[in-house]
C-alpha cells in the first residue's frame, strides 16, 4: 500500500487554488491529482512526496486533510493494461472504491486503486506476476 | 455545599410568607415610583392593595420586553440617577437596546445569588475562578464578577476572546471553576486539545458554570468530558438581573430558582392563562427585591416547565427545567415552528459530525429554504464520496422525521464556520420579509 493525500473540499470557486496553494506552501511535491466532486463538496486525492507531513501542515492550516492507504499496480502500457488487473482484482472478491491511472516513463502505467475486502491482495497480486509499487517508487517517503 | 443555608433550605411554608411580604412591597414600590405601572395597573382596573395572596399576582397585567425598548433607557428605574451604581443594556439585536440598571443592594443580592451557584460547585474563598464571559454593557461578565468576589474566590477577569491566553490562564492560575457561553467552553476545550494540552487531565479545572445561550444535552456531554468538569447551568436575563436567576445544582434535574429574589409563574404564551407545574410554557417573572429596575409580571419569551418536586440536594426553592426554547429564537419555517436546539439535538446523535453548525435561511420563490452547514469531525473516512453521501442522507432523513421540514444539508471545510468567542450566530436568515 501507498500513502494517498486526501482533502476534503467545498465545491466554491477558488478552493481546489486554495489547497494546490496550500501543498506547495508546505514544500510538498505532487505527481498526481485526481478529483472527485459533487454537488456542494468534492475530495481531492494526490500522490505527494512527504504525504504525512503535507496532511499535518494541512491540517494545522485549517484544512480537512488526511492520509489514505491505496494500491498502486504497475502494468504495461497496451490495451488491456487496466482490465487484466480489475478482472483479477473481481476474481478475488477485492472491492474496488475509485481509482485513477498515470502513464509513467518506460512504457508503463500506474493504476491507483482504493480497495477492499482482501488482506492479502499485494501478495496475491506479485504472485500472479503483477507488479504491485512500492512507496519508494512513486514519492518520498516520509 | 451551600452559601447561604438559612435561605436555601427554608421550609416552603416561611419562603412562601417571604415571597408574600416582598411581592407586595414591591408591586406597591413599583406603583408609586414607575408612571409605566401607574398606567398599567389602572388600565388593568387593579391597585397594589388587590394583591392579597402569591396567586392574586395573576390579577396584574403583564410588562413586556417592548415596554422596556418603549421607556429607553431609564423611564422605568423606581430610583434617582444618585441611587444607580450600574447601567448594562442589551445588546438590541433584535431590536432597540433596553436598559436596566442596578442600586448597591441589587448588585449585593445579584452577587449572592450567583455565589449559591459557585456553592453548588464547591467553591468558596479557596477556589479561583476564571471568567469567560464577555465583560462589558452585557451581565454575564460582571454579573459573574460580582459573584466570585462575593463568594470569596480569586477572580481572573479574562473576559471573553484570546483562546489560547484562556488555556494559559486555566494552567498557569490553577482556576477551579470557569464561567462561560457553553459554545465558548467547547471552543476552549477544542483549542486546548489542538495544542495537545487534555484539559480533562492536564487542568485543575474541576467545574463550569455555562450559561447564556442554549445548550443541548449532547452538546453539555461533550463539554464535560472534554473539560473534566462537573456542568453547572445557569440562567438569568438581562432585564430581571442577568446570570444567577437560576443554578442547575449536582442532582443534574432543573435549575433551582432564587425564589426569595423572584417569583415565577409559566403561563401558556397563547391564552396568557397560567399552566399547572410540570407544564410547559412561557417563565414570568415577578422581582421581589429590585430596586432600581422593579418588574411584575415580565414575560421572558423563555419556555420551561417548573418541578415543583422537593430536590435530594436539600435546597427548597423550586426549580425550572432547562429552557428548551426562547420564543424569540423560534423559527417558523414552513409554517413549522422549530427551535434551533431540536436542530442541535439531531446533530449530536450523529458522533460523525462536529457540534458546530450554521443554518441558512432563504426564500426560494414561494417557500422558505434551509440550509444545514455542517463539518465532520477529523476521523471521519471523508476520503470515499459514498460514505459522505450517505451520511447526509442519514442526517437529512433525522431531521426531516424530528422537524417535519425538508433540510439541504452541506457539508463544509473544517473552520468555515465562525467558532463564537462569546454567543453563537448559529443562525442567517436571509429571508426576504
Amino acid at each position: 500500500m501507498i500513502s494517498q493525500l486526501t482533502v476534503f473540499l467545498e465545491n466554491e470557486k477558488g478552493r481546489l487554488a486554495a489547497a494546490t496553494r496550500a501543498v506547495a506552501d508546505a514544500g510538498v511535491n505532487m505527481h498526481a491529482l485526481y478529483l472527485a466532486d459533487t454537488e456542494d463538496f468534492g475530495v481531492a486525492r494526490m500522490l505527494c512526496d512527504t504525504p504525512i507531513k503535507a496532511a499535518e501542515k494541512l491540517t494545522l492550516a485549517g484544512w480537512r486533510a488526511a492520509v489514505t492507504p491505496v494500491m498502486a499496480v504497475r502494468v504495461p502500457d497496451v490495451p488491456g493494461g487496466l482490465a487484466s488487473l480489475l478482472e483479477f482484482l473481481d476474481e478475488c472478491g477485492v472491492n474496488v472504491e475509485y481509482g485513477y491511472c498515470m502513464s509513467v516513463e518506460g512504457g508503463h502505467a500506474i493504476d491507483v486503486l482504493k480497495v477492499s475486502g482482501d488482506e492479502e491482495i499485494e501478495r496475491k497480486l506479485a504472485d500472479a506476476g503483477f507488479a504491485p509499487v512500492s512507496a519508494e517508487d512513486v514519492y518520498i517517503v516520509d | 455545599m451551600y452559601f447561604q443555608p438559612e435561605i436555601e433550605t427554608m421550609s416552603r411554608e416561611e419562603l412562601r410568607d417571604l415571597q408574600l411580604e416582598r411581592m407586595k412591597w414591591c408591586v406597591q414600590y413599583a406603583y408609586d415610583n414607575v408612571p409605566f405601572y401607574q398606567k398599567s395597573f389602572k388600565d388593568a382596573g387593579v391597585e397594589p392593595g388587590d394583591l392579597k395572596t402569591l396567586e392574586d399576582i395573576t390579577k396584574f397585567p403583564f410588562i413586556l420586553k417592548q415596554d422596556m425598548r418603549d421607556n429607553y433607557p431609564d423611564g422605568l428605574f423606581a430610583v434617582p440617577r444618585s441611587k444607580v451604581v450600574r447601567l448594562h443594556a442589551s445588546s438590541g439585536t433584535t431590536g432597540q437596546a433596553t436598559v436596566v440598571g442596578c442600586t448597591e443592594n441589587d448588585l449585593k443580592h445579584w452577587g449572592e445569588c450567583f455565589a449559591r451557584g459557585l456553592a453548588i460547585c464547591d467553591c468558596d474563598e479557596n477556589a479561583t475562578m476564571q471568567i469567560a464571559y464577555g465583560y462589558g454593557l452585557f451581565t454575564g461578565g460582571l454579573g459573574a464578577h460580582r459573584g466570585g468576589e462575593t463568594a470569596g474566590c480569586a477572580v481572573v477577569p479574562i473576559s471573553s476572546g484570546n483562546t489560547k491566553r484562556q488555556i494559559q490562564m486555566l494552567k498557569d492560575m490553577q482556576v477551579d471553576v470557569l464561567a462561560c457561553t457553553p459554545s465558548y467552553a467547547l471552543h476552549i476545550a477544542d483549542t486546548a486539545i489542538e495544542m495537545g494540552i487534555n484539559p480533562a487531565t492536564d487542568l485543575k479545572v474541576r467545574a463550569g458554570i455555562f450559561g447564556a445561550e442554549p445548550c443541548s444535552q449532547g452538546m453539555r456531554d461533550e463539554i464535560a468530558e472534554k473539560l473534566g468538569v462537573q456542568y453547572c447551568d445557569v440562567y438569568g436575563l438581562s432585564e430581571v438581573m442577568g446570570p444567577g436567576v437560576a443554578f442547575e445544582c449536582k442532582e443534574m434535574s432543573g435549575l433551582h430558582l432564587a425564589e426569595d429574589h423572584f417569583f415565577a409563574e409559566i403561563i401558556d404564551p397563547d391564552t396568557l392563562q397560567p399552566v399547572p407545574d410540570g407544564e410547559y410554557g412561557e417563565l414570568v417573572f415577578t422581582t421581589l427585591t429590585r430596586e432600581c429596575c422593579p418588574l411584575v409580571r415580565y414575560r421572558t419569551r423563555d419556555i420551561t416547565r417548573i418541578i415543583s418536586e422537593p430536590c435530594a440536594c436539600g435546597r427548597t426553592h423550586r426549580k425550572i427545567d432547562r429552557i428548551i426554547g426562547r420564543s424569540d429564537d423560534m423559527l417558523i419555517l414552513r409554517g413549522v415552528n422549530v427551535f434551533p436546539s431540536q436542530i442541535e439535538q439531531v446533530l449530536t446523535g450523529f458522533p460523525e459530525i462536529a457540534t458546530q453548525y450554521q443554518i441558512i435561511l432563504t426564500t426560494r420563490g414561494p417557500l422558505d429554504h434551509v440550509e444545514l452547514r455542517v463539518e465532520t469531525v477529523p476521523e471521519f473516512p471523508f476520503d470515499e464520496i459514498r460514505k459522505l453521501e450517505m451520511l447526509k442522507k442519514r442526517l437529512a432523513a433525522e431531521l426531516k422525521g424530528n422537524l417535519q421540514i425538508a433540510v439541504d444539508i452541506k457539508l463544509v471545510e473544517p473552520k468555515s464556520i465562525e467558532r463564537s468567542e462569546g454567543k453563537a450566530k448559529r443562525i442567517i436568515d436571509l429571508r426576504k420579509e
